[in-house]
């Protein structure tokens, strides 16, 4: 993965602009403000200004209501998936492949490369991983010792809900299960490291790339029974994929598949931690969870997108200029109270939820099963082992930066 | 207590109409596969009336007919679609 700068100003935006005054107009998604007070941040621009815009990045906008969301999502001549992390520079490798295919990918070469990898995360392949996830989730919670009830204080983030997507993926890929801490540097470094200057950010990439490299040689010595092998031996058109391509998925899968997951669990959590009449419920209505995990995922959706403005565009009176990005706030959409009644409230059994936590349009979320499956397998084991908990310290709670949201520290106390 | 499938037949109660008994047939469910982008909600909330391909776009099973048992559950997975993807037609209208 490799981008281009189209800034010679190599400061980061926190050293040049400094926290956000004003979100209408300067606003950042990765000042530390912006996540930590995120739904009244929205609130406030759907009423003041629903499409918000910033200089910074190199001009970015911010549509926060569910139509505009909805209606970016859908428009894939306009705004271009090429990049989608909104960052200072911009991809260097042009639509319609772009870097991380097919999520970088527009029509139509985005109608071929999902193909490719949507069956190997099609339901019915991705059920059978529950039981190895139970496992998992097991074995994080057994390794939290001997609990003394009202005084054990276990970090729900770090010690419980970061292990779960990480090993899931890494033996779905058939990477050295050792490396999950490499795995998390590099997610963190792509996505909330934003701001960091151009160069560090381009060795991350490449220790990245050398990384993915290493283990694409190793399954081409020894290629066994995962999505690695799949992915070096399947073919578009009678041709297998270029390296490249081979790569981008990886990259894809391991960037996508980590910090989304790892943060729907946490805040999924936090929630709880919160809510004693919402994990009882949980306790004990079977019938509930179809409809709480998918309530989970509207009110507390992990996944900003972003796009890049194809042309120069005016968009709802707003004049965009190719190249700007628009962030898709799909979390923000999920609580628009104009398109969700009661949208601030989690309503466990809500019986109408088109929620867009897995995005709307083409590029629906690949391993939108996945998520789903680990998120309720990990509430399932929690509330089993630990039906009663509560925030150890709400001001000792942190929140990542950038476009995936969620807790990165999380301490709770075992009731 | 009640659960949560209990008020799935409170939020969307079957209303046949007056002077009218409701048969087998009249409902019918439909996937509009240019819509549809596999989120895979209705096979989750209505497996009897959906199920998924290899890609995990949604398929109605069978020719789409939903039995009287299985309307509120045709009716959950209608608005729950987040791409508008399903209808359910009425034979009666």
């Amino acid at each position: 993965m490799s981008e281009q700068t189209v800034e010679p100003d190599e400061r980061s935006h926190a050293e040049r602009y400094g926290p956000v005054a004003d979100w209408t107009r300067d606003f950042d998604h990765a000042d530390p403000a912006y996540n930590r007070n995120v739904h009244a941040v929205w609130d406030g621009l759907r009423d003041e200004c629903p499409i918000a815009h910033t200089e910074r990045y190199g001009g970015a906008w911010l549509p926060t209501t569910h139509d505009l969301v909805r209606e970016v999502a859908y428009d894939t001549d306009r705004f271009s998936s090429r990049g989608v992390v909104a960052s200072l520079a911009r991809p260097d490798i042009p639509a319609p492949v772009g870097p991380a295919p097919p999520i970088t990918s527009d029509p139509p070469f985005h109608q071929i490369a999902p193909r490719l990898l949507l069956p190997p995360f099609a339901p019915k392949q991705i059920e059978p991983w529950e039981d190895e996830i139970r496992i998992l989730c097991r074995q994080r919670l057994d390794a939290m010792g001997d609990v003394e009830p009202g005084t054990t204080v276990v970090d729900a983030a770090l010690d419980y809900a970061q292990h779960i997507p990480v090993n899931v993926i890494s033996r779905m890929l058939g990477f050295p299960l050792g490396d999950d801490d490499l795995f998390r540097e590099f997610v963190h470094d792509t996505l909330e490291g934003v701001n960091l200057p151009l160069d560090e950010r381009e060795a991350s990439f490449e220790r990245l790339d050398t990384y993915i490299d290493a283990q694409v040689l190793d399954h081409e010595r020894n290629p066994r029974d995962d999505l690695t092998s799949y992915l070096m031996q399947v073919e578009i058109d009678g041709n297998p994929l270029s390296l490249e391509h081979v790569r981008g998925s990886i990259v894809l899968l391991l960037i996508a598949g980590i910090d989304t997951t790892w943060s729907a669990i946490g805040s999924s959590i936090w929630h709880l931690a919160q809510h004693p009449d919402d994990r009882r419920r949980l306790a004990e209505d079977d019938d509930v969870w179809t409809f709480a995990i998918e309530e989970l995922l509207r009110a507390y959706a992990p996944v900003t997108m972003a796009r890049l403005v194809a042309d120069d565009v005016d968009f709802h009176g707003c004049p965009m200029k190719a190249d700007e990005w628009v962030l898709l706030p799909f979390p923000a959409a999920n609580r628009d109270p104009a398109f969700f009644d009661r949208a601030d409230e989690v309503i466990l059994d809500r019986q109408e939820n088109r929620h867009a936590a897995f995005g709307l349009g083409i590029h629906r979320c690949l391993g939108s099963n996945l998520a789903r499956l680990e998120l309720r397998v990990a509430l399932e084991e929690l509330i089993a082992r630990f039906p009663d908990f509560e925030l150890a310290d709400p001001e000792a709670v942190t929140w990542s930066v950038g476009q995936i949201r969620g807790p990165r520290s999380l301490p709770i106390r075992l009731l | 207590m009640i659960g949560a499938l209990d008020l799935v037949d409170a939020a969307y109660p079957l209303t046949p109409r007056e002077g009218r008994s409701r048969t087998i047939g009249e409902m019918r469910v439909t996937v509009d596969q240019d819509k549809c982008e596999g989120h895979n909600r209705c096979y989750a909330l209505a497996p009897e009336l959906f199920d998924v391909d290899d890609f995990g776009q949604a398929v109605v099973i069978g020719d789409g007919t939903v039995t009287d048992d299985l309307a509120g559950k045709a009716r959950l997975a209608v608005a729950n679609c987040p791409e508008y993807a399903i209808t359910l037609e009425d034979g009666d209208e």
